[in-house]
């Protein structure tokens, strides 16, 4: 770490050859993967053109930005669904998991207990419970909801357990000496003590509610109006219309980049003064 | 400096033993009283007990047996905590508050709003000359900087009897000789009582107006020293011939403390 500590009243000494470097970083940060990406594409273009790969087999991405364009009210209904089902689940695997790993972490016997139903839920492919759920269930947004968050609760609730128990014991001990309330030790050192940890399991679940929506869906197979990108994909492979099929996966994609996104912004906002795992080194 | 011995009691231990759960004898019959006022250190090596008997005083720990007063009250009983002031080996701050925030916190556990508390938060961190960096993390600090805040924290509730664990064992020598100092002007501005757990003969002779030698295997006390020279203390006392002579005796004393299995390590 490179942060001054021997004079705090005057600021780090922030000349100009400093922030113009920053600057640059942080242009190129956003610049390099922008410029590589359209590299790609265009290689990506000129060898479906110069080779006369025919569309059915791999579409150019012109073609696929196309058919984005041609189907777009029926994608956007569809990718509209999958946000759904995705957030639903994740926001249901947030709630579940943050009160499941509470009691976890206050109670050692219902740990021992229920732990081993978290782990079977966890460890037996979504793929394979699937149908059994979608048999059980008769609304089959509820059966895809459920198996959505089977795949996200996991991490959320076992991180959750873990933070709240990694409190520093020193600081358990100063709570105590101050007669601090059991709510009171809560919300000032077991809750931040436990973000961090909180933080990264909302990053791995997002990715999984994400991609637990869409693998319910194929097992589901749905057809008409209602319903996800998964089925859009199914149903351009039924039909042979490849580039639709690019269409679709590119709108997965996106979104799975767009959670990305936001679960590491909000981390950074929560954690980024003081975790270690967030803290921009300078130097 | 004869009143500072003969003042009332601050803390009766009598007879107190802990025994772990593992079968661990941590420490063994200690009887002890501690006048208000008084700057008292456990010296010893590892394993004697020393930082068992203080949370014991703090009351972090229930001795197996026996019973310790302090204030007027079981170990661990008064009302609200306020009359000690705890500061660990570690600086133990909370990483995600400012510094401000960390030397809040015992007032915010106890009921005060933020407002309210500000000139006594401010006021504590004035006294370890940290009125600069209220708004600065942990992180930002240097070792000895960070025990300041620490040693701030654990003076904002304007504690009567000041515990200390071994605070400044992880830090270079120069920062050490300062904080050695800072803590003796705070012991005579205040008025506080100061218990000092510390495994380096030299530290204990320049604080202590008494030294309490222990030893391992069991736990126990083994010297009970008077050193109530010398005050106030500067640098210049750790050129005087009183000093080197108690840093013998204290040395001494020690020595005949450890076992070959203490030698050995």
């Amino acid at each position: 770490m490179s942060i001054s500590t021997t004079d705090p009243t005057v600021p780090a000494p922030m000349t100009d050859p400093r922030i113009a470097r920053e600057r640059r970083e942080r242009r190129l940060r956003v610049v390099l993967p922008i410029v590589t990406i359209i590299a790609a594409l265009a290689l990506w273009e000129f060898l479906v053109w110069f080779n006369e790969v025919p569309h059915y087999l791999i579409p150019a991405p012109s073609l696929i930005a196309q058919t984005l364009v041609r189907d777009w009210s029926s994608l956007m209904q569809s990718a509209g669904f999958t946000v759904r089902l995705t957030l639903m689940s994740l926001g249901l695997a947030i709630i579940g998991g943050v009160a499941l790993g509470m009691v976890f972490a206050l109670s050692r016997p219902v740990e021992m207990s229920l732990f081993p139903f978290a782990v079977i839920l966890q460890v037996t492919p979504v793929i394979a419970i699937a149908p059994l759920i979608l048999i059980y269930v008769s609304n089959t947004f509820a059966a895809l909801l459920i198996c959505a968050w089977i795949v996200a609760f996991f991490p959320i609730l076992s991180n959750t357990a873990i933070g709240l128990r990694s409190a520093d014991h020193n600081l358990r001990d100063l709570f105590s000496l101050y007669r601090a309330t059991p709510w009171q030790r809560l919300r000032y050192l077991l809750i931040p003590s436990a973000l961090p940890y909180f933080m990264a399991a909302l990053k791995i679940a997002g990715g999984l509610a994400l991609i637990g929506a869409v693998v319910a869906e194929f097992v589901a197979g749905t057809a008409g109006q209602n319903t996800g990108l998964a089925s859009r994909i199914l149903e351009a492979s039924f039909r042979n219309e490849i580039p639709r099929m690019f269409a679709a996966l590119f709108l997965v994609s996106l979104l799975g980049i767009v959670i990305f996104l936001a679960t590491s912004w909000l981390s950074r906002a929560v954690l980024g003064h003081w975790h270690e795992s967030e803290i921009r080194r300078e130097g | 400096m004869e009143n500072r011995t003969q003042a009332p009691a601050l803390i009766e231990m009598r007879d107190v033993s802990k025994q772990f759960a593992n079968g661990t004898v941590a420490l063994r019959d200690m009887s002890l009283t501690i006048g208000k006022g008084e700057f008292v250190s456990f010296l010893g090596p590892s394993g004697c007990g020393k930082s068992t008997a203080l949370k014991m005083i703090s009351g972090l720990l229930a001795p197996s047996q026996g019973e310790i007063v302090v204030n007027g009250h079981p170990a661990g009983h008064s009302a609200d905590g306020e009359d000690i002031g705890y500061v660990f080996q570690e600086a133990t701050l909370m990483p995600w508050a400012t510094v401000f925030d960390n030397v809040f916190l015992p007032l915010k556990l106890h009921g005060l709003r933020r407002t309210d508390a500000r000139a006594r938060v401010e006021e504590a961190l004035a006294m370890v000359g940290l009125a600069n960096f209220a708004k600065s993390y942990p992180r930002e600090l240097s070792g000895g900087m960070k025990m300041r805040v620490s040693i701030a924290r654990a003076m904002v509730t304007r504690p009567k009897l000041l515990l200390m664990d071994e605070p400044f064992a992880a830090l270079d020598e120069m920062t050490r000789a300062k904080l050695n100092d800072e803590v003796l002007s705070l012991w005579e501005n205040h008025g506080l009582s100061v218990v000092f757990v510390t495994h380096s003969v030299f530290e204990s002779v320049y604080l202590s107006s008494r030294v309490v030698v222990m030893a391992a295997r069991p736990g126990r006390v083994v010297h009970d020293i008077a050193l109530p020279g010398g005050y106030p203390r500067n640098a210049a006392y750790r050129m005087t011939p009183e000093y080197s002579q108690n840093c013998r005796l204290v040395s001494d004393a020690l020595e005949g403390t450890l076992s070959h299995v203490d030698l050995n390590h």
